[in-house]
């Protein structure tokens, strides 16, 4: 509780530092890339033929994700609170990506823990992660995906707390790592609300992210959380099928339980026990999920749906082609529901999608499929 | 129905004695349930004096590989809380020592908290350990245990602030569990460097109100009898016992030949030297 508590005052603190804020901003605008530009696209609106389609384009980020939001706000916290030694999980690689990237730009030693299971589907981003100077450590316990690194990692922590700072990659485990990673990805949904008012002269019709612990989801939902006519739909891995083991749908499929220091809905049997998960898309790959987002479907604020592997990979191949941006395959779990959603709505409105990665990172599972 | 109060009142009886109590681990249900039962036993028998059993977790974010391969052990073989209780049951119907349960909040609440515990108190259980569900967030858990007169039992760990040690001697009953380092639990070849200051403080904190009892990475006789003389009333000896189990996974009696051979020499090492 101690380093949760030193981390909670010296987010409290800088957080509200001009001079943190600044300098944040600066690293955001000249070495991320922000703001991203919004993007109407305009080929896959007339091919679904409904509701216009405009893309936030986080994938256009250093690294290719979003997560590089959340990694230089944290990189530079750890900076401020004097701790040399970065030790992080990543599930599709990308946020050990965007930590070894923040961590080599700001002089820190990055160190990531990574289901070994991952590590084989997601080759690429090991790859990178080495040469950005970073140490990937394997994690062969329980189902070697996310959520093992999750644990490696706090075991970690726990072990070397003095030096060491935890740079948790999504809106997840214990207070205050759920509301510091949701502020530092609220500048997408913030650039967006203004952007879309720019270019549409009005607020969207609808929200769409996908989910797996929920950071661009939350990220980009934040600012439109009082817009009350706009609906936030928030995608999750519908992996096979919605039986048990067979997807990475929390909100959907799970039931309340305590994991990784949160209480949220989690995937689980009868008798507690974290079941796994299964998601052709690393990224999404939790049993878990942000409590914020479980929250927000309790209250009614925002609406969870699923997307299977499949539509996930027909969403991919469609967009790669009408649009020539291929998304990553968590993304394409938000505009394969986009699509669906876009067909049920007059063309008049719009729909706001945030594109939270790139796919490059996927193009040799999508091979694999595609050969098939 | 076991007796209130009857982990202190085993601190009291061993204090009397000039001892201090060897606190044993093992993962209900691991390897399996009929070689637990046989391997407890073999630990009340080499002289544990308070057996604590663990509800093997799917993701036991405090333990180290020896536990989290126990708990992976005893998951395949089909455990559930429900199960483990009815062998503490059994375990508690034939012997004296006060049965102290660790779980993951997880386990607990699919259970639903009342439930839980009544049923962990008609098996005999006199205290329970939740190592994810910090005193700050216990109210209502702590609530359900007294009503059902389990003794709550917080960890505090080398890092814990004074103001927090309050709370949580405060809040716990049976004993407080104290973390002697840094890290997650498994056998460690020497003590950690925090763990007799760490002792020392506490104790003087408690003001004999609590007993202290110190765990992870209590492996050795000698890190036992460091612990008691600089003060901890008594030691929990988990990991170096667990890894026996999965040492000799072919050779069940081996096995508890073994344990109750290292049980001994662990409880000599709580007996006060008089000089």
């Amino acid at each position: 509780m101690e380093p949760l508590r030193a981390l909670e005052e010296a987010y409290n603190k800088f957080s509200h530092d001009p001079s943190f804020k600044k300098e944040l901003a600066g690293w955001l605008d000249t070495f991320a890339g922000r703001p991203t530009p919004l993007y109407l696209a305009a080929n896959l609106t007339r091919h679904v033929g409904g509701a216009r389609i405009y893309l936030k384009r986080e994938d256009l980020l250093h690294g290719g994700a979003h997560k590089i939001n959340n990694t230089l706000g944290q990189a530079l916290l750890a900076k401020k609170m004097g701790k040399r030694r970065i030790i992080a999980e990543t599930g599709a690689g990308q946020h050990g990506v965007a930590t070894a990237m923040a961590c080599a730009a700001l002089g820190l030693g990055a160190e990531v823990y990574m289901g070994s299971e991952d590590m084989d589907r997601q080759k690429l981003n090991v790859y990178r992660m080495k040469m950005l100077g970073a140490k990937v450590h394997p994690v062969e316990s329980g189902s070697r995906t996310l959520k093992d690194a999750i644990n490696e990692a706090l075991r970690d922590w726990v072990t070397n707390v003095q030096e060491t700072y935890y740079l948790l990659g999504s809106v997840v485990g214990p207070h205050p790592y759920p509301t510091m990673v949701r502020d530092f990805q609220s500048v997408i949904g913030k650039e967006a609300r203004k952007q879309i008012l720019q270019a549409d002269g009005k607020l969207p019709k609808a929200v769409v992210a996908c989910v797996g612990g929920g950071s661009n989801s939350i990220g980009i939902f934040h600012s439109f959380l009082h817009d009350l006519d706009v609906n936030l739909y928030g995608v999750e891995a519908g992996g096979e099928s919605l039986s048990p083991g067979q997807n990475a749908a929390p909100l959907v499929a799970g039931r309340e339980g305590v994991l990784h220091g949160m209480m949220t809905y989690v995937l689980q049997d009868e008798a507690g026990q974290v079941q796994t998960t299964r998601s052709i898309s690393a990224g999404l790959d939790y049993p878990g999920v942000g409590p914020e987002h479980a929250f927000l479907m309790n209250e009614g604020r925002a609406k969870y749906v699923t997307v299977s592997d499949e539509e996930a990979l027909d969403a991919f191949k469609t967009l790669s082609q009408l649009e020539g941006i291929m998304p990553a395959l968590e993304s394409a779990h938000a505009i394969s529901y986009a699509m669906k959603l876009a067909k049920s709505l007059a063309t008049k409105d719009s729909i706001l999608v945030n594109l939270s990665g790139r796919g490059d990172k996927d193009v040799e599972i999508i091979a694999k499929h595609i050969a098939q | 129905m076991p007796n209130d109060d009857r982990i202190e009142a085993k601190f009291r009886e061993l204090h009397s004695h000039r001892e201090g109590a060897l606190i044993t681990y093992l993962t209900g249900g691991d390897p399996d349930p009929k070689a637990f039962l046989a391997n407890s036993t073999a630990l009340i028998e080499g002289g544990a004096d308070i057996v604590e059993v663990g509800i093997p977790f799917s993701d036991p974010i405090a333990d180290g590989p020896v536990i989290q391969a126990s708990s992976m052990r005893a998951l395949s073989q089909g455990a559930t809380p429900k199960g483990i209780l009815g062998l503490i049951r059994e375990l508690s119907s034939q012997s004296p020592v006060p049965f102290v349960v660790l779980s993951y909040y997880n386990p607990i609440l699919a259970m639903g908290l009342d439930r839980f515990l009544t049923k962990a108190r008609e098996s005999g259980v006199d205290g329970i350990v939740v190592p994810d569900l910090p005193v700050e967030e216990s109210d209502e858990f702590r609530n359900v245990a007294l009503k059902h007169n389990i003794d709550n039992i917080y960890l505090a760990a080398p890092n814990t602030s004074r103001t927090r040690l309050r709370t949580v001697l405060d809040k716990s009953k049976g004993f407080l569990y104290l973390v002697s380092l840094y890290g997650v639990t498994g056998p460690r070849d020497s003590l950690s460097p925090q763990a007799l200051e760490a002792v020392k403080t506490v104790k003087s904190l408690a003001r004999g109100k609590i007993p202290i009892s110190a765990g992870f990475g209590i492996s050795q006789p000698e890190h036992v009898s460091a612990v008691i003389q600089s003060g901890a009333d008594g030691a929990i000896v988990g990991s170096a016992l667990v890894r026996i189990i999965g040492n000799h996974l072919d050779d069940p009696s081996e096995v508890e030949t073994q344990l109750k051979k290292t049980v001994q020499s662990f409880k000599e090492a709580t007996r006060l030297r008089s000089d």
